[in-house]
């Protein structure tokens, strides 16, 4: 569902530009609006979430798609924690839909999708792991690396039980905002896939910007 | 050839209730939905390295399917099988729709305790599963998206999910036959979309029988490129000493 944002990027009190490859970290209080901006299009923002305060309740893709009876999330979508609770509730989107059946790249799963011979290209999974090991004050290891969203993403089921990559519905200037329903860790990994053309075969910033 | 040899072990779990064990490769688990209705909610982990533990997008993306049946493999997140489904009477498993809480079961069928019922209380999905991991040292860290078998979740072209009430029946069978040792933790709670009047309560059997072995052409080793991938990264896996 596309749904526009009345609030004005000059008025954020945060914003910053996240290279593909890299990741992102930061604590969005609740009751604060987040906003990830696809800057040049067609690109994944592979995102995790967790309560701030506890890591180990965090964003769990089977509540969530239970809770809303839907498998895609957009403009309504209430993001569910391992513990039931809301977390955050998307607010605004001007994409239509996102994914998080697909999970995200990692060393492991490009050498069964694409070759054996890609273990060594960088990966989703590498950049949350550089993440938490540059943060121990997180407490957080492999075990915190669960399934995610992948916002921007397209990836349809059928009604006879098939999963599709489709094209990016994704465009330069796009972007999905969702209102934080209590104090969440956000985890992004900006992708870096070079193997599938869902972004071009050039992955591309994203901004990441928030409302207090 | 699993039609008529006997099983190395034969067992039932009672409706609403949680177990687990180790998986040996090289050997097949049978799930048999005894009366019908069955769900049984699974989990899986590398007992040499926990950390290792079934994928469900890595299983579902790798082979372009939503459902779960036979010739699929079930994948870790380590790029390697874990098992393969080698007979599947059903068509369609779930694996994306999670598991009951205590929350939930109190909410659709109201709560029952032990002192009140005694082992016919009201147990619910999640707390099996965190039972059960305990005893491997594991716990809510490691829980991940779980596998339904016998429970068939569909979607339309909006993505709206409907459980399909009257999948399974008696006598419904699934074999896993196990590529890597594997943890295996279960539990025979209601599927969390079941909408049914009563506490869904069945039991599984389920059996153990001795592999042939995995040739060249096995069907679930040649069932896509990702797969035959996935196979070579559990060959690697055992040549390691």
């Amino acid at each position: 569902m596309i749904k526009e944002s009345a609030l004005n990027p000059e008025t954020a009190s945060f914003r910053e530009t996240v290279p593909a490859g890299e990741y992102f970290l930061k604590v969005v209080q609740a009751g604060e609006t987040l906003r990830i901006l696809d800057l040049e299009g067609n690109q994944a923002a592979d995102t995790l979430f967790y309560n701030a305060h506890n890591p180990t309740e965090r964003y769990s893709v089977t509540d969530t798609l239970r809770a809303q009876g839907n498998v895609y999330l957009t403009a309504g979508s209430r993001l569910m924690s391992s513990e039931n609770n809301v977390m955050l509730e998307i607010t605004a989107d001007t994409c239509g839909r996102h994914d998080t059946l697909g999970g995200a790249c990692a060393a492991e799963s490009n050498t069964t999708r694409y070759a054996l011979e890609k273990k060594c290209m960088h990966a989703c999974r590498d950049s949350w792991l550089v993440a938490v090991t540059e943060h121990e004050e997180l407490g957080m290891t492999k075990r915190d690396i669960t399934h995610n969203i992948n916002f921007f993403m397209n990836v349809p089921v059928t009604a006879d039980g098939g999963l599709t990559f489709a094209d990016g519905i994704s465009d330069a200037g796009k972007y999905v905002e969702m209102e934080a329903r209590m104090d969440v860790l956000v985890m992004i990994s900006n992708c870096p896939q070079l193997n599938n053309p869902c972004n071009g075969w050039n992955p591309t910033p994203i901004e990441v910007l928030v409302w207090s | 050839m699993l039609e008529t040899a006997s099983p190395l072990y034969d067992d039932l779990i009672p409706g609403g209730s949680h177990w687990s064990f180790i998986m040996r490769r090289g050997h097949v688990l049978r799930l048999i939905d005894e009366t019908g209705h069955a769900n049984v909610g699974m989990l899986m982990y590398n007992p040499e390295n926990p950390l290792e533990r079934y994928n469900m997008p890595d299983t579902l993306k790798n082979q372009h399917t939503f459902k779960l049946t036979r010739g699929h493999v079930l994948l870790s997140d380590m790029g390697r099988v874990f098992a393969s489904i080698i007979r599947d009477d059903l068509g369609w498993h779930d694996t994306v729709s999670g598991t009951c809480n205590a929350e939930l079961v109190a909410h659709r069928w109201g709560r029952k305790t032990y002192q009140q019922a005694h082992n016919q209380y009201h147990r619910n999905g999640l707390s099996s599963f965190l039972n059960e991991l305990a005893k491997y040292g594991l716990g809510k860290k490691d829980l991940t998206a779980n596998l339904n078998w016998f429970s068939r979740v569909k979607t339309d072209d909006a993505g709206n999910m409907t459980y399909v009430s009257d999948h399974s029946h008696a006598g419904a069978t699934v074999d896993l036959r196990f590529e890597m040792d594997t943890i295996v933790v279960l539990h025979t709670c209601p599927h969390p979309l079941d909408s049914a009047a009563d506490y869904p309560s069945h039991p599984l059997r389920y059996q153990l029988f001795r592999a042939s072995p995995v040739t060249d052409a096995d069907p679930c080793k040649t069932s896509s490129p990702e797969a035959t991938r996935a196979f070579a990264n559990t060959a690697l896996y055992h040549l390691m000493p």
